[in-house]
Order: structure tokens, then sequence, then C-alpha cells
């Protein structure tokens, strides 16, 4: 059995596994581990307030699994805030946190300040536009990490069928995966080829993992979270978890364009980091694409800067917050 | 009683606490579609909830309905909670429910993904408030009852009960207030209209299916309705043709017949099916009247102390009550001689809608209201007519 047929084998779960969320609760007790939910948020009202009830209810009402739920937000104008804080979440502004270190726009800086801000010795980041949401997301992507002390970071991957208003597709998902980062990582990282889904939005990590390394603030976050953690700790300290059907948002393909640029981007700066290419190459900043309007051909470009926050460990003000 | 009364006001204080926990369940009960004969996903999810509620028992019947049982502290008695599982929403219909402030949205909410998940959260309510009783509870979610399920979960479970049941209560979401303790006679129905292939339409007066049905519709309408026993004849839905250019040959009108009366409704059937009749003489084509469901007057006496008990209790927690007959799974409890009666948990706008939305703030009440008729039931205040 290779080594890649090994860790599938034995670092794939499904979430049933831990379904018995008092035997988590106590094991966790007794490890005296504390764990911290994170949702990025960017005006999700419609869906922010279910996941804070479904959390809250199924994983501190009923058992008390997790110790904070919290949202980091990046400036909503709708009510996302409001309807968050009614139904007990804890509500920060991104750019309060850290405030001196200025502001990036982008999900990996919510996810970055979130290990500043939150205090738990795991967190797990859930995005917030899941429809079909279920105690599942949380205690299915904890379970491996408080039964299994070698696997540090915990990966979600689903059945992910897309819903457009009024229907419900029944398969896809993944396409940025399937085209750009499965390909990429075949070429260079063969190993990470089984992390079914490198780019989904859930994962539960230990902290140590977290403040150790870089978080590009935009698109390529989990691209590079996979390398860096990978380089750092080896394929064993992964695992991942079949939560099933996950219901969300369908992205357009412009969307998908971008989100492709900045992995690239990130992906490349990997791979200069690690030698595997030449650092004479320099990339651009522009992602162009086209549209027809009115029987004519326009060019678009975006300017998609992948800038990068450092280790928090590098911090000295996260130094002084952990030391106190 | 008052002493149960007066406990009502405090239970509603400290359900309000528990607000997430009920949320929480209506969101993921409220997501699986469940359309009439495809409850499965649902069916589970709530065997689920009711396990992760401790309830002492949960257990489910061949017909797809599932049931969790509290043990009372003497079981001498049982009262039954009822809540259907399935919804009139096709599964192809985006079941996304979604919670602001003050209300939550999303499709058969209503109707009846709140009520079953008041069935699933009770137990864990009940655990918090300290309560517990000498009488047995026993839950059940019940498969196929809308349409043309014509309540065959209940009523399997009534002809093949695991345990004898003293007492039922209905549980909808809609609305706050509401209080049946008797059942209408109805009958569902569907007249299908169709042209033969050797339709002639050279032949004068030819005409499509359209028409055809829509000489059926003003027909019936013709039928009068009388007001002593009050009778009614609603037209539900009506379907028919394509496109331009293809000529409907079928039709398809469903209709619901309602009285107080079962001789009414047996003579209102019997003039449809005329009309039916007539309509293919006149046409050409095949008229047929098909039975959906069907449901016998009765009930329990205004005057029955379970009525009197909820009726109070309403009073009690300030709820204006407002008195309606059912035609819901109370009819099959009534026709089992077991007395019985439906009420509401909370209100609802855009009632059956799919984007319908149910009022977070009076769920409390609704809840307080149910645990306080549990209340008087096992004190045996509901015992003697």
């Amino acid at each position: 059995m290779s080594k890649v047929e090994r860790w599938l084998k034995h670092n794939t779960f499904h979430h049933s596994l831990f379904a018995d969320i008092n035997s988590l609760v106590k094991e966790k007790k007794r490890q005296e581990k504390t764990i911290s939910l994170c949702i990025p948020t960017l005006n999700e009202e419609k869906t922010i307030g279910k996941e804070i009830v479904v959390f809250r209810s199924a994983l501190i009402e009923r058992y008390p699994l997790i110790d904070e739920i919290a949202i980091i937000d990046s400036g909503s104008i709708d009510k996302t805030m409001e309807v968050a804080h009614a139904f007990g979440a804890d509500v920060y502004q991104s750019k309060d946190i850290l405030p001196h270190l200025g502001e990036k726009k982008g999900k990996g800086e919510n996810l970055w300040k979130a290990i500043y801000q939150l205090k738990g010795d795991i967190i797990v980041y859930i995005d917030a536009d899941i429809k079909n949401i279920h105690p599942r997301f949380v205690y299915g992507l904890v379970g491996p990490l408080i039964y299994h002390k070698e696997i540090k970071y915990v990966k979600a991957f689903y059945d992910r069928p897309l819903s457009d208003a009024g229907t419900i597709q029944p398969s896809g998902g993944g396409r940025v995966t399937e085209i750009l980062v499965r390909p990429l990582f075949s070429l260079f990282f063969p190993e990470l080829t089984a992390i079914v889904q490198p780019l989904s939005g859930e994962y539960a990590v230990r902290r140590e993992v977290l403040e150790a390394i870089p978080f590009p603030v935009g698109y390529g976050v989990e691209t590079s979270h996979i390398i860096d953690v990978h380089t750092l700790f080896g394929l064993n300290a992964f695992a991942q978890t079949d939560l099933e059907r996950r219901v969300h948002r369908n992205q357009d393909t412009q969307r998908l364009g971008k989100m492709s640029f900045g992995i690239l981007k990130v992906f490349w700066a990997r791979m200069i980091k690690l030698g595997l290419v030449s650092q004479d190459a320099v990339l651009t900043e522009k992602l162009r694409q086209f549209r027809v309007m009115e029987q004519k051909y326009e060019l678009l470009e975006f300017d998609i800067t992948e800038e990068e926050r450092p280790p928090m460990i590098d911090l000295p003000e996260y130094e002084k917050r952990i030391s106190q | 009683m008052d002493k149960i009364f007066k406990q009502a006001k405090k239970h509603e204080k400290r359900i309000r606490e528990y607000r997430n926990i009920v949320l929480a369940d209506l969101v993921m009960i409220g997501e699986i579609p469940a359309p009439t004969f495809s409850e499965r996903y649902k069916k589970e999810l709530v065997s689920e909830r009711f396990t992760a509620s401790n309830v002492d028992d949960c257990v489910s019947d061949e017909m797809g309905n599932v049931f969790g049982l509290i043990k009372g502290e003497e079981e001498a008695k049982t009262v039954l909670l009822i809540a259907h599982l399935d919804t009139v929403f096709p599964q192809k219909i985006d079941h996304t429910v979604s919670i602001r402030q003050n209300m939550v949205t999303g499709v058969g909410l209503a109707d009846n993904s709140l009520g079953v998940t008041v069935l699933t959260t009770l137990p864990l309510i009940l655990e918090r408030l300290s309560l517990k009783f000498r009488t047995n509870i026993l839950l059940m979610a019940s498969s196929h009852s809308l349409g043309r399920g014509n309540l065959e979960g209940i009523q399997y479970f009534l002809k093949n009960p695991f345990m004898p049941i003293d007492y039922a209560i209905c549980v909808e979401g809609h609305r706050l207030g509401r209080l049946s303790y008797s059942s209408i006679g109805m009958l569902q129905g569907e007249i299908r209209y169709s042209l033969p292939e050797e339709y002639d339409w050279t032949k004068f007066g030819a005409e499509s299916a359209i028409v055809n049905i829509n000489d059926v519709i003003n027909k019936i309408l013709e039928i009068p309705q009388p007001k002593r026993p009050r009778s009614t004849i609603v037209l539900n839905a009506i379907e028919s043709g394509a496109a331009f250019s293809i000529v409907p040959t079928q039709a398809t009108l469903q209709l619901e017949v309602r009285s107080e009366s079962a001789t009414m409704v047996q003579s209102l059937e019997r003039k449809i099916r005329n009309v039916c009749v007539e309509v293919a003489a006149s046409s050409g084509g095949e008229v047929k009247f098909y039975e959906i469901a069907r449901r016998a007057p009765g009930g329990i006496s205004f005057l029955h102390p379970l009525v009197h008990v909820a009726q109070a209790t309403m009073d009690a927690l300030e709820i204006p009550s407002r008195l309606s007959p059912s035609t819901s799974e109370l009819a099959a409890c009534i026709a089992h001689q077991i007395p019985a009666i439906t009420i509401g948990m909370t209100f609802a706008k855009k009632y059956n809608e799919v984007n319908e939305q149910v009022m977070i703030e009076p769920l409390s009440q609704g809840i307080a209201q149910l645990i306080t008729i549990i209340s008087a039931i096992d004190e045996g205040y509901c015992d003697d007519e």
C-alpha cells in the first residue's frame, strides 16, 4: 500500500463517526482543550442567523463542545452583525482587531485575525453561505483532532450540489479544484491530490499550526495552507471528513476566473519559495477577462493582489496576548 | 387547576431561554423536503432528533410514522401528541430556511415542520423545566397525511396501536389560539376530463379539454350549497394545456366538498358525479371523478373538559382563542373515540406560500400552552366529561 493509499485509509473519516457529541465533550474536557468556532462574514444576513442558532443550540446549549462562536466581519452593510449578535454569537469587525496593522480586504484577513482574537486551542472555520446547516459541519471536523493527537488540520469534503434560485441541481461544485488545483498538485505535490476538496471553506486546525503559517488574505488562503502545512508537518498532519451534502450559492464563471488567478499567484509564490521554479519569473497582478456588450467584445482588467499576512507567532502583540 | 395556570406564565418565560434549541431543529427539519409519500429523509432526521432529545424510546413503524416516548412515572395514562411529517411542497422547490431577528422564512414551516419541531424539542424542554408527569407522552410524527395520503399514517397507528391512547393533541405550526375539537365532513376529489384519440374536431361545437372542464366548473358552481348544515364546495387546482398550436385533450380539476353533515357531503358528491356524466354526454369526452380523501364529521362536545382546559389555558396565557373545525389527524382520533384537540404554536404570514414566515416571539406562548394542557391532563382535569 502506498503512502497516499495508507493516508486515505487511515485519515479519511465520515462525520457519523463523531455523532456521539457527548463522548467528544468528555474527551475534550479530559484533554483540557478549548474550541473556537469562527465564521468569516460579509453581507450574510440571509444565512448567518440559522448557522449561529444551529451551532449554539447543538454544540453549546445541548452539549458544551464549543467554547465560543464568533463572526469576524469584513464590513457588512446588511444586518449580518445584528442578526448574529441577536442569536448569541460574539461579533467582531475585522478592522478593529490589530487595528494598527491596517485593514486588508479578503476572507484570509478575517481567518488570520481570528487567531489573535479567539481563545480556542482548536479553531474551526465555517463559511457563512451554507444553506443546509447541521452540527455535523463542526463535530465532523473537530472529531479527528480530539481522538487523534497526530492530526493537526482537518479538511471537509462533500457531495456539493449548487443551489440556483428555486431549484436544486443534483451534483457539481469544485470546478476550480478539478480544473486548476488538482492538476497543479498532480504536477508538483502528488501526495496532496488525495485531499478531496482542498478549497473547501470548512476546516478545523490546531492553534500551533495556525500561528506558524502565513495567511494570504485573498483567494489563495486555502491553497497556501495545504502547501505550507504539508511542507512543515507532512501529509499525516492532515485528515479529511466526509460531511455529505453541502448546499451553497453558485458562483459565476467570471468570479471563478478571479479565484483561479489568485490561487495561481499564491501557488507560484510557494513554488518559488520551495525552489521548484526560477525566482526570475515575475507575474502580473492583472487578470484579463472578456465580455460581450451590444455586439462588441469588451476587455475587462482586474487587479488581483494576493497580499499575505505573516505567521501570527512572529507578531510581538500575539506573543504578549498568549503569554497573558 | 389555578396552580397549573399560574405555572403557565412561568413556563412561557423560561421556554424563551430555549428558543435556539427550537429554532435549530426547525431549520434542520424544515430544510428537508417531504411531499406526501416521500417523507423518508425527514423521518430519519426526526428519529435522530428524538434520540438527541433523550426520549425513553424511539421507534418507527411500517407506514413511516416515527414515535418518541417520554415515559410517565406511573404510566397510567397516555397522551398522544401528533404532527404530520409531510408538506404540500414538491421536492424540487428550494427548501432553504432563513432566520431573521423575529421570524423564520421557508417552505412548509407552519404546516407543519414547526409542529414536528415542537415534538422533537419537547423532551429537552420538559427536562430543562424539571417537569415530570405521571402520564406517558407519546410523540408521533405521522406520515402520509395530506391529500392522497388520506391520513394513512395516523389511521395505521390507530388500527395497530402499540399502547392505548387516552387523549390526543394535534400540534400545528399555525395559528396560535386555534382550538379545534370537531372535524367536519370532507371529500377531496379529482375530475379528469379527456378527449378520445378519435375525437372528431370537425364536429359542430367541438371544443378543447379546457373549454369542457370549464363547462364542468360552471355546472358545479350552479349546485346549491346549503347554509344549514354549513356546506361548501371549494375548487382547489386546475391543470391543462401545454403551449400554442397544441389543442389540449386532457384537463384535471381538484376540488373539495366540506359539510357539517356526512349526508350532505354524499348529496353534493352525487350532484358532482352527475355533472361529470352530463358533460361527458354533451361533449363526447370522458369525464371521471376520483375520490382522493374522505373524512366523516364528528367531534367531542364543546363541554368536554379537554376543550375547557384548552380554552382556560389560552385565557391564562392571554392567547385569544378561535374555535374552528379541522380535517386533519384530529378527525381520525375522534373517529376512534379518542378525545382530541388541535392547537397552533405561533402565527404565520404568507401561510402555505413558498416564502412563508413564522413568528419567533409567540412560540414560547404556544409551547407553554401545550405543556399546560398536558399538565392538566396529568392532574386528571380532563378525565370526566
